[in-house]
């Protein structure tokens, strides 16, 4: 479905993506997992049309969406979550709703609201308020209620769980496990290695601007020793860089 | 202080103060999305004004003529958009203000080849100089149209702002453009849709502006177009809420002063006026309602 191939990006005189590639299925759940820096929002961003890669290419459903808008982009179907939750601050819970429904022109927005207000009931609650003045982890709900509505082909988490209580992130976390399990197509970025590696079907571990290992969550424990990447760990993991994609479909 | 003087007096601060608002929420509407101080702004007044004027002996009852005028700023107002801002929108936030700058500059110098740079006098409808006695005070029929279309316009641009997904989508705009652009809002419908309401406040503006000159010079727009600044600096930049409110406080300090001031010092009003301003902002650098800052569109 998503197909990412030697994606290369620049901020500036600084190369924030070297060498990605990567590929997500449909109804899988891919997570990009690595330490501060290495490259995983900036991967998100190229493939929202927020940031023009410099060189490489990523396809969806067979269209190319390098140096797209951000809303030709989501007029394909993907759907980002960003780092910051992204809601709208001025705007009540309600009216970013309704702007999540932008591209909707079926019937079934009504239906579709009411579920996601079922789903998460405190957005029925504060309707009227300004998503301002919700707390991190209710802005987090809007937001992903808000991607939802799209009714999107790929959803793309930025770091759910950040910045978040303890039994919050429980909540991110089991949140996306049952949206995958709903058959939404999900590429996660997250710091929190275990955790996403209980929940996703693969993942990739970027340092640096680079896939440095990539696979299911067991055998990727088998390869490194993921808890010291996580903690900026110097040590090299047993792959080499570049090495096989291991157990990628 | 009697009471004839102090209702004399609200009633033109409200007069004065919504012509202000309004000049104030044309700029802001523009910078909330774009970032962009709109140095040409003052041009749509006078585009407004040339209308007005080449309008001058058109059988046309007035009201046609004053839409054609405001039709006509908003228009040029858009134009701009779509011919010099919208190839440097992606560079620099400099780049946009020299643009604008530059804009502004030839528009007054096409007025000035096209027209002349002397002043040409505007016709203004009877009603607009006459005044009405309402319970033994005079008020003039310009100074309650002001007020009235003023606030009109106001809670038409709410209803536009709040109830439709266009202005929705405006107002996300300015809290975060490439958000609003994920969802799938096109940033070229969003900024357009920005002048063209820019446009229709200052075409307004003009109309009232205008007929309180009774003409109309290449260099008309630089009044509103400062009055306009100072009006959102003093609300606080980024709001819409904070443009109307400084709009409003600008107008009533004005006429505070014209009111206030001994007859020998009102040649300096404006140096008073700006000096409060001044020390408002040394108070309250953030303005009164200020806004929010947000990445711009990129």
């Amino acid at each position: 479905m998503l197909t990412v191939t030697g994606l290369e990006a620049r901020y500036g005189a600084i190369l924030a993506l070297r060498d990605i590639s990567l590929t997500v299925e449909e109804g899988e759940l891919v997570a990009l997992v690595g330490p501060n820096g290495a490259g995983k929002s900036t991967t998100l961003a190229v493939i929202a049309g927020l940031h023009r890669p410099s060189r490489g290419s990523v396809l969806f459903e067979g269209k190319s969406l390098a140096g797209r808008a951000p809303e030709d982009v989501a007029r394909l179907g993907v759907s980002m979550v960003p780092e910051n939750r992204g809601v709208f601050p001025t705007l009540t819970v309600a009216e970013n709703l309704r702007l999540g429904a932008y591209l909707r022109r079926d019937g079934e927005v009504a239906r579709d609201l009411e579920r996601l207000q079922e789903r998460f009931r405190v957005l029925a609650e504060r309707a009227t308020q300004a998503a301002g003045t919700l707390s991190g982890g209710e802005q987090q709900q809007l937001a992903i209620a808000r991607a939802l509505i799209s009714r999107p082909r790929l959803l793309m988490l930025d770091e759910p769980s950040l910045g978040l209580a303890p039994t919050l992130v429980d909540r991110v976390f089991e949140l996306v496990a049952e949206l995958h399990r709903e058959g939404v197509t999900i590429l996660l970025v997250e710091q929190n290695v275990r955790r996403t590696l209980e929940v996703a079907d693969r993942a990739y571990l970027l340092q640096t601007g680079r896939v440095e290992a990539s696979g299911r969550p067991a055998e990727l424990r088998e390869l490194v020793d993921i808890e010291s990447v996580y903690l900026g760990g110097a040590q090299r993991p047993a792959a080499q860089a570049g090495g096989p994609a291991v157990g990628s479909p | 202080m009697d009471a004839e003087f102090v209702a004399q007096f609200v009633l033109n601060a409200l007069s004065l103060g919504s012509l202000y608002a309004l000049m104030a929420l044309g700029m802001a509407i523009v910078f909330g999305v774009l970032r962009l101080v709109n140095l040409a702004y003052g041009e749509l007044i006078m585009v407004a004004g040339y209308t007005l004027f080449v309008l001058n002996d058109s059988p046309l009852p007035w009201l046609f003529v004053a839409g054609a005028a405001v039709l006509a700023a908003s228009l040029a107002s858009m134009l701009t958009e779509r011919v010099a801002f919208r190839p440097v929108r992606t560079n620099s936030l400099n780049a946009m203000l020299i643009t604008s700058f530059a804009v502004s500059t030839l528009l007054q110098n096409a007025a000035l080849l096209l027209v002349s740079p002397r002043t040409r006098a505007v016709n203004v409808p009877g009603l607009l100089t006459q005044s009405l006695e309402i319970a033994g005070l005079r008020v003039s029929v310009a100074n309650l149209m002001t007020i009235g279309v003023s606030l009109g316009l106001l809670f038409g641009l709410n209803l536009l702002l709040r109830r439709t997904t266009l202005g929705i989508a405006l107002r996300a705009a300015a809290d975060d453009f490439p958000m609003t652009r994920m969802l799938g809002v096109r940033a070229d419908r969003v900024i357009a849709a920005a002048f063209a309401i820019s446009g229709v406040l200052a075409g307004v503006v003009g109309l009232f502006w205008i007929a309180r000159v009774g003409s109309v010079v290449p260099t008309i727009g630089a009044g509103p177009l400062l009055i306009a600044l100072i009006a959102t600096v003093i609300g606080g930049m980024g709001g819409l809420a904070g443009a109307i409110a400084g709009g409003y406080v600008l107008g009533a300090l004005t006429v505070g002063m014209q009111l206030l001031l001994p007859p020998g010092l009102i040649d300096y009003r404006d140096a008073f006026t700006f000096g409060i301003v001044i020390l408002v902002l040394l108070i309250r650098p953030q303005g009164l309602i200020p806004g929010r800052q947000s990445a711009r569109v990129g």
